[in-house]
Parts: structure tokens; C-alpha cells; sequence
């Protein structure tokens, strides 16, 4: 199954990311990674979390505007380069990356690195033949 | 200065009777001729002949610009088409603009008039008028053009916006009067002073500013910077064009040309007349219009009337500069825009909510329009890109719709004010 990315539409006013991350903490969602894209208008905050669904509901209910996207994660080595090399395969592979973002695993030993690529099918697969780990949805889930 | 002593320094009881005589003129010209005003006076159980004083006149229904509307485009005109030499309109935008027709001695009276107001700023025939007001259907610049003309002053007709050409002209032409939206006159001030432009070398004397709501704050400062007399002019395409009233050196209000047009000022709410001295809103009756004659036209401008002597000699009446208005409309930038046209480009866009509210604001001198509509769900992406798009997409559908730019400000959805009569669809911030 592909990794689900919730994402929500702010307003750039103040204490609207706090409403947003509370209904999540109220609902007891954790939030596994996250990154927000603003203008000076607006914002867009991107999460992934272990129950896309019910987070949607949850804040679909709060009346955000939610939306879900497939994106792609992978293992990156945490070292110089590491991200570095992933992107190399992309570009060979004539493949543009929308946006992206990245985290460290608990254990330290590697940056997960949360990628949207214009075609995620066509991503994964140069990913994959290249032999760098691409993470299944449980796998990130469960970090 | 007076253009036309005789009109305008006129004794009361003349003008009065001179007033009468061509309303009870242009009452049957109307009756006769324009459908429209028979079915009216008919629902209001008048006839022209009823009218016998000035007073009597409350006895006539109102026109509204919704009666324009409906008669678009040449439903309230009093001569056959081909007698209409000239047409203008109010913003022409889409709906239905409302449509002004001209016969050759309505341009002519409308070049007397204006050649008054020119006047009242200082023009004569030594004078060289630099007009900022747009040319094309808005009446600004051909009124102001036609009144100049008339002086026999040299008229430049540079037309709204390009300023480093006004900058240019004024200084190799040695433009004596600006003529302008009193906003653009401001921002002009500040290019000059942003070029380096030594103002001891520019010959301005007098401005002539109008087509928007502006303070007596506005004038002392484009007179400071500019060092010349900013004088208010005031008209309305409906009626005319500019000319309908002037402001003299006094700058005590604006004279109004009573024996072309006939004012009132009524109530907004019981649409009584008020009597002088009371704010309301302005109503008009074109006395001697042949094309297209307009009886107690509602302005919606708010105004009071004043008749004190005034010093400069002028008998006519004054009204006072007019500091808003009684309908929702919207004037920016000397351009009339209803917010349901705004409304009206915005859903026609397929992914936008129909929740918007419009904000105007004067951040500098010129007036912006900021609309913020509430994000759909179709809408929203999780890419920047898609969204920046959206928004420019609809900032573009609605300056095209209304010819003026605008900023787009997505909001969430649900997050604009509700209500459950008529929503409150316009914040105007404007210090005015």
C-alpha cells in the first residue's frame, strides 16, 4: 500500500497550526513526521501519522480542508551524500520532485526522507531498481 | 474668473423661472418620447401638466439606475438613434453598463459646463490642461477634453495612468492645470519627487480632481506638494459627465449648474425632500438634455445642499463634497463597481466557494482591492504551485470582468462572516 500524506489548508493566522495539531492530540493521533509549505497568505501542513483515515475524519469534522496524497519514503543513509544520491536517481530517471521532507528514525541510523515526485508509480520504481529502501506504509506507520 | 456670467451669477427668482420653464419642457419632451417615463408618471399618477412650481417636482417618481438597466441600452432615450451622436457608459464591465446618449447639443452643453468648471480652476485660452482622466466610455477624459475646447485652452489628452509620460509632458510642456482623480494627482506628487523633478521648474497653477470620494487632507496635501490650487469637480455619466458642479477658489462646496441641472436632496430612508442644509442623497433632473433626459435621477451620493451667498460671486447652489453613498456600490479608482460584479466573476469560476468578502483599502494614495474567498475543497492541493495558480487564475477572471487588478486571499472554508439576511460582503478601510 502506498504511504498516505495528510494535508491541510492554513489560513496564515495566528494559533491556527496549535487548533490544527490539538485536534490531532485530542483525537490521540502522534504525528510521525510533518512539514509546512507556507506563502504569505497561507500555509500548507503536510503529516503523515499512523491512521490517515481517522486523522482526515478528525479534522474534516473541525472543519479544516484536508486532503490525501500518496507519497513515497525511503531510507536514506545518515550520512553526507545520502540524499544527495537518492535525488541523482530521480534526476537520471528524468523525474521531478513536487516537494519533500525528511526525519531521523529514533534509532539514528537513517534520515527518512518523504518524498512527492510528479509520478509516484514511476518514483518508486526507479527507487527501487536503483536498490535504495523504499518503505512500505506499515513500516512508516510504525516508526 | 467666470465663464458665464450670465448662467451662473444669474438672480435667484430668474433662475427659478428659468428652471420651471425647462422642466415643464423636458417633462413632456420625456413624456412623449420615452416610453419608460410614461409608464412611470402613469404608475405615480402624474402628468407632466401636473407640475406647476419647482416644489412640485416631488410629485415625480425617481429614476434609479436599475430603471437604466432595464431600458439597456437605449430604452430611456428622447430622439430617434440616429440624432445621437456620442455614447458613454458607466464602467463598462459586464451586466448591463448603464448607457449615456448624447445628441450634438448635449455635447455642446456639456462642453459649457465643463468650460465653467475649467474656469473656476483658473483656465483660460493661455492655458495648457494636461488631462489624466481616462478616455474611451468613461466620460472623464472626453468631458474634460470637450470643456477645455470649448476655453480654447490646448489640451493634452494623456489619459489615465502612464506616468512617466505625464511626468515628461508636464515638464517639457509646461502644463499650467492637471486635471485627474485627486488619487492619481497624489501619486503623480510622489513620482515627481522620486524622479528629482525640481518642482519650481513645473508651471501647474491648478488641478481639477475628481471622480472619487476624497478629504480636505487629500487636497492640502497635493496642494503642498504640488504647490498648486486642487479644486473638487464633481458629475456623474448618467447625468452628464464632469460638470455637473464645480468647487470655486473658495472651497466652500461645490457650485452646482442649476440651470442644466435641477437638484434635490432627499431622505434615504422616506425619500422626502430635505430641506437645505440637510445631509441626504443627491437627486438630479437634467433640465435641458435633449438625448437622453434623466428626472430625479438618485445620485446614492451623500451631499448636503447650501445656498449663502457664496464670495466668489456665483448665485448657484453648493453641495457639499461627497463623503459616501447610499448603496453598496463601490468607487475605486474614479471607477463604479457593484460587489456583485466581483460576485459574479468569482463564481464563475467552477472551483470557488461562493463565500467572499471584499476588503478596500488606501494603503498609499491609490485604492486596492483585496477579495478573500474561502478555499473549496476542489480547490485545495497540497502543492503550493496548484494553489498560487488557482489564485492567479481567479485574480485574473475577475480583472477581466472588471477591469481593475485585485489580490486574491485564499482563506479557509467557513471562516467568512455569515449572516442570515444580506451579507456583509464589503469592509472599506478607506480613511476617507
Amino acid at each position: 500500500m502506498e504511504v498516505k500524506q495528510i494535508s491541510l489548508f492554513l489560513e496564515n493566522k495566528k494559533g491556527r497550526l496549535w487548533e490544527a495539531l490539538n485536534v490531532l492530540a485530542k483525537a490521540h493521533i502522534n504525528i510521525r513526521a510533518l512539514s509546512i509549505a507556507d506563502t504569505s497568505d497561507f500555509g500548507i501542513l503536510r503529516l503523515i501519522v499512523p491512521d490517515p483515515d481517522n486523522a482526515k475524519k478528525v479534522l474534516a469534522k473541525s472543519n479544516f480542508t484536508v486532503r490525501e496524497s500518496d507519497v513515497i519514503a525511503v531510507g536514506v543513509p545518515d550520512s553526507p551524500g545520502g540524499l544527495a544520491s537518492v535525488l541523482k536517481i530521480l534526476t537520471d530517471a528524468d523525474i521531478n520532485v513536487e516537494y519533500m521532507y525528511a526525519f531521523v528514525e529514533k534509532s539514528g541510523k537513517k534520515a527518512i526522507v518523504v518524498l512527492r515526485t510528479d509520478s509516484i508509480s514511476k518514483g518508486k520504481k526507479a527507487l527501487k531498481k536503483a536498490g535504495v529502501t523504499v518503505l512500505s506504509s506499515q513500516q512508516v506507520y510504525t516508526l | 474668473m467666470i465663464w458665464n456670467k450670465e448662467a451662473e451669477c444669474m438672480r435667484i427668482g430668474e433662475r427659478e423661472k428659468l428652471q420651471i420653464e425647462r422642466l415643464r419642457a423636458i417633462l413632456r419632451r420625456a413624456y412623449k418620447n420615452v416610453p419608460y417615463y410614461q409608464k412611470r408618471f402613469g404608475e405615480s399618477k402624474v402628468k407632466p401638466a401636473d407640475i406647476r412650481s419647482l416644489k412640485d417636482i416631488k410629485k415625480l417618481p425617481f429614476t434609479t439606475k436599475t430603471d437604466l438597466r432595464e431600458g439597456y441600452p437605449f430604452g430611456l432615450f428622447a430622439v430617434p438613434r440616429k440624432e445621437i451622436v456620442e455614447v458613454h457608459t458607466s464602467s463598462g464591465t459586464t451586466g448591463k453598463p448603464t448607457v449615456s446618449g448624447y445628441t450634438r447639443k448635449d455635447i455642446e452643453i456639456w462642453g459649457e459646463v465643463v468650460a465653467r468648471a475649467l474656469t473656476m480652476c483658473g483656465a483660460t485660452k493661455d492655458d495648457i490642461i494636461q488631462n489624466g482622466y481616462g478616455y474611451g466610455l468613461f466620460t472623464g477624459g472626453l468631458g474634460v477634453h470637450y470643456g477645455a475646447q470649448r476655453i480654447g485652452a490646448t489640451v493634452v489628452p494623456v489619459s489615465a495612468g502612464q506616468t512617466k509620460r505625464h511626468l515628461d509632458i508636464m515638464q517639457d510642456f509646461g502644463s499650467t492645470i492637471l486635471t485627474c482623480t485627486p488619487s492619481y494627482a497624489l501619486y503623480l506628487t510622489e513620482a515627481v519627487a522620486e524622479a528629482g523633478i525640481n518642482r519650481k521648474k513645473l508651471k501647474l497653477k491648478a488641478g481639477c480632481f475628481g471622480a472619487e470620494m476624497w478629504t480636505d487632507r487629500m487636497r492640502d496635501e497635493i496642494e503642498k506638494r504640488f504647490r498648486l490650487l486642487a479644486l473638487n469637480i464633481y458629475g456623474l455619466t448618467e447625468i452628464i459627465g464632469p460638470g455637473v458642479a464645480q468647487e470655486c477658489d473658495q472651497k466652500n462646496g461645490l457650485h452646482i449648474f442649476e440651470d442644466h441641472f435641477y437638484p434635490e436632496v432627499v431622505s434615504p430612508e422616506t425619500l422626502e425632500p430635505l430641506p437645505d442644509g440637510e445631509k441626504g442623497e443627491l437627486v438630479l433632473t437634467t433640465l435641458t438634455r435633449d438625448g437622453m433626459p434623466m428626472i430625479r435621477f438618485r445620485t446614492r451620493d451623500i451631499t448636503t445642499l447650501r445656498r449663502e451667498p457664496c464670495k466668489c460671486g456665483r448665485t448657484l447652489v453648493r453641495m457639499d463634497r461627497v463623503t459616501g453613498r447610499t448603496d453598496d456600490m463601490l468607487k475605486i479608482r474614479g471607477v463604479l463597481i457593484f460587489p456583485s460584479q466581483i460576485e459574479k466573476a468569482l463564481l464563475e469560476v467552477r472551483e470557488v466557494e461562493p463565500h467572499y468578502q471584499i476588503i478596500v483599502t488606501r494603503p498609499q494614495h491609490l485604492d486596492e482591492i483585496e477579495v478573500q474567498v474561502e478555499t473549496s475543497k476542489k480547490l485545495f492541493s497540497d502543492e503550493v504551485r496548484h494553489l498560487e495558480e488557482a489564485r492567479k487564475k481567479i485574480e485574473k477572471h475577475i480583472e477581466n470582468s472588471i477591469g481593475l487588478r485585485v489580490k486574491v486571499t485564499l482563506v479557509e472554508p467557513k471562516t467568512l462572516p455569515r449572516s442570515e439576511g444580506k451579507a456583509k460582503r464589503v469592509i472599506d478601510k478607506r480613511q476617507l
